[in-house]
């Protein structure tokens, strides 16, 4: 390369930093994305020998289409919009919290143990609410063990918390294999007494109500609260958290408890309103599928109240696409993860403006 | 007892094989500055398409079909699944700049359901489990040493009875070490994930070698997921086998300090971990529970690991952070 | 003069980022075998520019000329073979890697043969003039050391032309009167040498010809024999300013920060201050000076109670009150225990700010916990928002517009109105003019000093001696996180405070 004399043309593509687009722009973008995401997802479904637009047909009709339909799209919704919440503050302070699957599940167990073995000591409401109350306790403390050594030695919470799924997993595994096993050999807890079984409300459990609830309880503690104001301070500087004289561990550690708390709930909404017992997979990757929608609703609770919904659409489709088409389930999280990627990529147009050469410059 | 401790070790190499790839893959990604939390999903992909092409060579070849051409056949395929994952991660954190944990768990997502969806769909298409033949099996797990090595009283049976994954695997390691450690190319690709900003300022190319490192990273790491199949599962496809395995692999660079040659040892203990409660049972510990023991001790090792913090042992200075050159 | 080859050419030369335009329509030359300065106020695109011919930025519009011929410059190594280096602000080096691994960095043909790698550097430095031990690694290096490896790193890659941005910025004068004997002995053979700075003096004593830039522009290049500092200045301003700080006799002081024996280690264990001892005064600026990372970050935060102390103390003595040790208390102790202290400290957006957020809610960092409830009040933070962007003329759309978005000169208003309408009696402050326009500068120091008139205790941690000599009262001098001496700064010269910057203080005495 020591050659001088060869000239070069101008760059063909030129990134610089853009600074301010119009939410107009900024939508449009999204929403081309979004786009650009379905018919990659119509893609799969030609290369799998099925007519695109007839599959998404069959998504929606077999999600919206019915009453029965849209009662399995709020009840799937419901913990995920829940889980979202309860990662949007983490996610705000740069806590990298993605063990909510394990306080999912440590939340259902915790419930489930007043299910199993109290329900014949308390009447139903107060049963209803130790359960709840016993599940928030249960998500909260088990989300304070990462964040406990984060604050103190700042351990790598990423892989901690994830770790602590195998492990909230595993404890669930045990107990439906061994100490609350219902008839042996079942591997199977047996189904809880109806009276630790949340009411219903329009065809569903109560849970959504509490889930709409919490989108505007978390919007106005993130926004108007001086906790909130705390979390946002410390996720975006360690040390200005520290010069403005804020207590940065009891920050963390108050903030994962809360959003352990919240996934907790989750899981004991979704052992006690839509199992009605205790699985192993209570969580069913919730914990991870709410990591995307609360990232895409950029931490927004009424964004994620419509992506929530819209996750729920898809997964609800495709079981219905599972028993009509024969195609496996697992096509809605990829079509997810293609939604997801096509999103976080979005971003750089919105963020970089790109330009290319102009004809006849050199 | 000595010949179940024997047992038990080379259980644990055949076990930690996976994670062997895995984690020295993500190692080398990671010296790029590159943090792909996307391994899980890389290793299904890998595990799914190395199991699906050697179903396929083994049903168009029927009973011609070749041992080592099966291998090769699952290798590359392997390498490639992983080689598009890692692309997808690479061109959205590099080139588009995106936030690469909230990738690579996007990619996981993925790349988990991608897997999990080809073996699915084409078991429905097949109408029955997708499986090798039992020659086609043995030409993955039978020992490749020659009879004499393998004969050798207890050291032939403690390192020349193993398939040719776990060679393939030391050599990967070794080959990665000597590169990064020696050779001009790994001086550059040291300096970017250090300073991406310096590299470029020396004239490094900082993108191809991001490219570079982070896909042929997550081939090296997709591998590890059809070893387990292949090797591990029965040449079965197994969920239930595979999960966790990538996790493990990105906390275990970590405890490997970024070298890879802490991946052999490192991959070694983990996998006497993963299958202790098979081959090690104990009476008082049900075997639900000795199942997450590997998880406790990844944790122990991630406390440990921040707790003695000394600067040799750092990560690579720039790791996890996009670069963009004219950002001031 | 048409048919003159020039060293590097610049022809109508434009750049933005974002809406900023960073060069507008440049048109500059550089000759063979000269020192030219380009001078300029920061932010006035001298930097921007030479990146440009460095590989760093790409220009939106015009060409480039080296040796007469036109190039496309699109990456560093670009610039290498035009036999073009620069040695950039921020060292680019790696912090892990020798000094020798640094220089081969990027060098395709080079072999790895470190031996034959470490006595190449060595002829290079003994041939200007240059110290060094190919085999150090980086993060055991001075700021001077880190420098040198730095310029070799170009020497070796045989440039021609050399761009030289702020070099003296870390140096004392000493180490700046070693590198400009060094950039006299490339001029010797030969080179080019294009030096970046603020600094007038430098341009007087080492360039001969100096162009002068204001924003973005090139306004006019003279042969610096033919000038004079107050000529430059002026050209570089677009206006007439008078560059001397007001500086009143302290009357009436009485000690309000007395510090004593005071060590703080780092995490490793190592001292970063070691047996500190002064007393800020009320009404005085106490300077504090030495070379980058002497402990003066340190000092600071120690005071702010945002560090751990190993032993010593730290007397607040407020007026009509008892004293109190700051030792042990945190941030939110210190000022619940009555001590008003305002800080403005070396990382803007990084400690004192939030980079992501408006003014309203930077004011909030210092009064979010005032009210009652847990709901924030946004109400007085808005208020005094719009008080300091009238008051000292903030440029921004809004009080909502994010902080990390406007000029550095305007997040410093932000920052250190905050602090002052705290009503402190203690203000302390480091590098408080690091970044900004000659304008923005002086409303600093102004405010400094009205402050220190006010009877508050003003500690400010400078790095630029001229400016210490004139705006302090007393300048202490740190050296290792040691004291190496208290000067008065109406009566010391830059000479002795560089002195005391750099001796020995193993074998030293106090």
């Amino acid at each position: 390369m020591t050659a001088i004399n060869h000239r070069e043309k101008t760059p063909l593509i030129r990134i610089s930093k853009r600074e301010n687009m119009s939410i107009a722009g900024m939508l449009a973008v999204r929403i081309g994305a979004f786009v650009l995401a379905i018919v990659l997802g119509g893609l799969i479904f030609a290369c799998l020998g099925t007519n695109p637009i007839e599959a998404y047909m069959q998504m929606i009709n077999g999600s919206l289409g019915k009453a029965s339909g849209i009662r399995q799209v709020v009840k799937i919704a419901v913990p995920l919009l829940t889980v979202a919440l309860a990662l949007a503050p983490c996610f705000k302070m740069k806590y990298w919290n993605i063990g909510a699957e394990g306080q999912i599940t440590i939340g259902a167990i915790c419930c489930s143990y007043f299910a199993l073995y109290w329900y014949d000591k308390l009447p139903s409401f107060v049963l209803l609410i130790v359960m709840a109350i016993a599940a928030i306790l249960g998500g909260g403390i088990w989300a304070l063990i990462p964040a406990l050594f984060k604050s103190r030695y700042n351990t790598n919470e990423t892989l901690f918390t994830l770790m602590m799924n195998y492990i909230a997993i595993g404890i669930a595994a045990w107990l439906c294999g061994g100490p609350w096993e219902g008839k042996p050999g079942s591997q199977i807890i047996p189904m809880f007494n109806e009276k630790a079984v949340l009411p219903k409300i329009g065809g569903v459990h109560i849970g959504w109500i509490f889930a709409l609830i919490f989108v505007v309880v978390m919007f106005i503690y993130m926004n108007y609260t001086k906790q909130g104001y705390e979390i946002a301070v410390l996720g975006e500087s360690e040390n200005t958290a520290r010069y403005a004289g804020m207590n940065v561990s009891r920050i963390v550690l108050r903030t994962v408890f809360i959003s352990g708390a919240l996934s907790g709930f989750a899981g004991y909404m979704v052992a006690s309103g839509t199992d009605m017992t205790l699985f192993s997979n209570v969580a069913n990757n919730v914990g991870f599928t709410a990591i995307t929608v609360c990232w895409l609703s950029q931490l927004n609770p009424f964004v994620m109240v419509i992506i929530s919904a819209l996750i729920a659409i898809l997964s609800r489709g495709s079981s219905v696409l599972q028993t009509q088409l024969s195609i496996p389930s697992t096509i809605s999280s990829i079509i997810t993860g293609i939604i997801l990627l096509c999103l976080l990529g979005c971003e750089f147009f919105i963020n970089y403006e790109v330009s290319f050469r102009k004809k006849g410059e050199n | 007892m000595n010949i179940n401790i024997i047992g038990f070790i080379k259980a644990a190499i055949l076990n930690g094989a996976p994670i062997m790839f895995g984690t020295s893959g993500e190692i080398l990604t990671e010296k790029s500055g590159n943090m792909n939390l996307g391994v899980e999903g890389l290793m299904y992909m890998g595990g799914a398409f190395g199991l699906i092409a050697a179903f396929l060579y083994g049903n168009t070849m029927g009973s011609s079909a070749n041992g080592f051409v099966c291998i090769l056949i699952a290798l590359v395929s392997s390498f490639v699944a992983g080689v598009l994952g890692a692309l997808i991660f690479s061109f959205l954190t590099i080139t588009l700049r995106a936030n690469q944990n909230v990738t690579g768990l996007a990619l996981t997502i993925f790349g988990t359901a991608v897997g999990q969806f080809a073996c699915e769909y084409l078991r429905v298409q097949q109408g029955s489990y997708i499986s090798v033949s039992t020659e086609l099996k043995n030409a993955f797990i039978n020992p490749v040493m020659p009879e004499f090595l393998q004969n050798i009283p207890f050291i032939g049976e403690l390192l020349f009875q193993y398939n040719i994954f776990v060679y393939l695997g030391f050599v990967i390691v070794i080959a990665m070490h000597l590169f990064m450690n020696y050779s001009k190319k790994g001086l550059y690709l040291r300096s970017v994930g250090e300073s991406p900003a310096v590299a470029d300022a020396a004239g490094i190319d900082v993108e191809k070698y991001k490219y570079l490192a982070t896909l042929i990273g997550g081939g090296i790491s997709a591998i590890g997921g059809m070893v387990s199949i292949m090797t591990l599962s029965g040449c079965v496809w197994s969920k239930e086998g595979l999960a966790g395995t990538g996790w493990i692999s990105v906390a275990l660079v970590i405890f490997c300090l970024w070298k890879p040659l802490n991946s052999v040892w490192g991959s070694i203990l983990f996998g006497g971990l993963l299958i202790a409660y098979i081959r090690l049972p104990l009476p008082f510990l049900p075997a639900q529970i000795y199942k997450i023991v590997p998880y406790i001790v990844t944790i122990i090792v991630l406390i440990l690991v921040s707790i003695r913090q000394k600067r040799e042992n750092q990560p690579p200075a720039s790791l996890g952070i996009p670069y963009f050159r004219e950002d001031r | 003069m048409e048919n003159t080859v020039h060293a590097i050419e610049f022809r109508n030369i434009s750049k933005h980022f974002g809406s900023v335009i960073a060069n507008n329509h440049v048109n500059l030359y550089v000759d063979h075998g000269v020192v030219m300065a380009i001078l300029g106020e920061n932010g006035s695109g001298k930097t921007s520019l030479m990146n440009m011919v460095a590989g760093i930025y790409y220009p939106d519009e015009g060409e480039i000329f080296v040796e007469g011929e036109k190039v496309t410059i699109k990456t560093p190594k670009d610039a290498f073979n035009y036999g073009v280096g620069m040695i950039h602000q921020h060292f680019k080096l790696i912090e892990v890697f020798t000094a020798a691994q640094n220089i081969v960095l990027g060098l395709e043909d080079e072999k790895m043969d470190m031996k034959l790698i470490a006595s190449k550097v060595k002829d290079i430095a003994s041939k200007y003039g240059f110290d060094i031990d190919p085999n150090k690694k980086i993060y055991d290096m001075s700021v001077s050391e880190k420098q040198t490896v730095e310029i070799i790193k170009v020497l070796y890659r045989g440039v021609d032309i050399l761009i030289l941005d702020e070099p003296t910025a870390v140096l004392t004068p000493q180490e700046t009167e070693k590198l400009f004997n060094v950039l006299r002995s490339m001029r010797e053979q030969g080179k080019t040498v294009i030096i970046i700075t603020h600094k007038l003096n430098e341009v007087m004593e080492i360039s001969d010809v100096v162009a002068v830039m204001r924003k973005g522009e090139h306004i006019k290049t003279v042969r610096t024999k033919e000038t004079n500092p107050d000529a430059l200045t002026e050209m570089m301003v677009g206006h007439q300013v008078t560059l001397d700080i007001e500086r009143k006799t302290p009357v009436d002081i009485k000690p309000r920060i007395t510090v004593a024996d005071l060590s703080v280690r780092d995490n490793e264990g190592n001292f970063k201050l070691k047996d500190v001892g002064f007393i800020a005064y009320g009404g005085e600026i106490l300077g504090i000076a030495g070379i980058a990372g002497s402990g003066q970050k340190e000092l600071l935060e120690s005071i702010a109670g945002l560090r751990r102390v190993a032993t010593g103390s730290i007397i607040y003595s407020p007026e009509g009150r008892s004293t109190s040790n700051l030792v042990g208390k945190t941030p939110l102790e210190i000022r619940e225990a009555g001590v008003a202290m305002a800080f403005v400290p070396e990382d803007r957006l990084g400690m004192g700010l939030v980079g992501g957020m408006g003014m309203t809610d930077n004011m909030m960092l210092r009064t979010w916990r005032s009210n009652k409830g847990m709901f924030v009040d946004r109400k007085e933070p808005k208020e005094l928002a719009e008080v300091i962007l009238n008051d000292l003329e903030v440029k921004t759309p809004s009080v909502e517009y994010p902080v990390r978005k406007l000029s550095g000169g305007n997040v410093q208003k932000v920052l250190v109105g905050r602090e002052i309408a705290s009503n402190p009696s203690v203000l302390m402050s480091a590098y408080a003019v690091r970044g900004l326009d000659i304008n923005t500068s002086y409303t600093i120091y102004n405010l400094l000093s009205d402050q220190k008139d006010k009877g508050v205790a003003v500690i400010f941690v400078g790095e630029d001696l001229d400016v210490l000599l004139q705006l302090c009262d007393r300048i202490m001098v740190l050296n290792e996180g040691r004291v190496a001496g208290i000067v008065d700064a109406r009566v010391a010269s830059k000479e002795e405070i560089g002195l005391l910057m750099t001796k020995n203080m193993e074998e030293g005495v106090h």
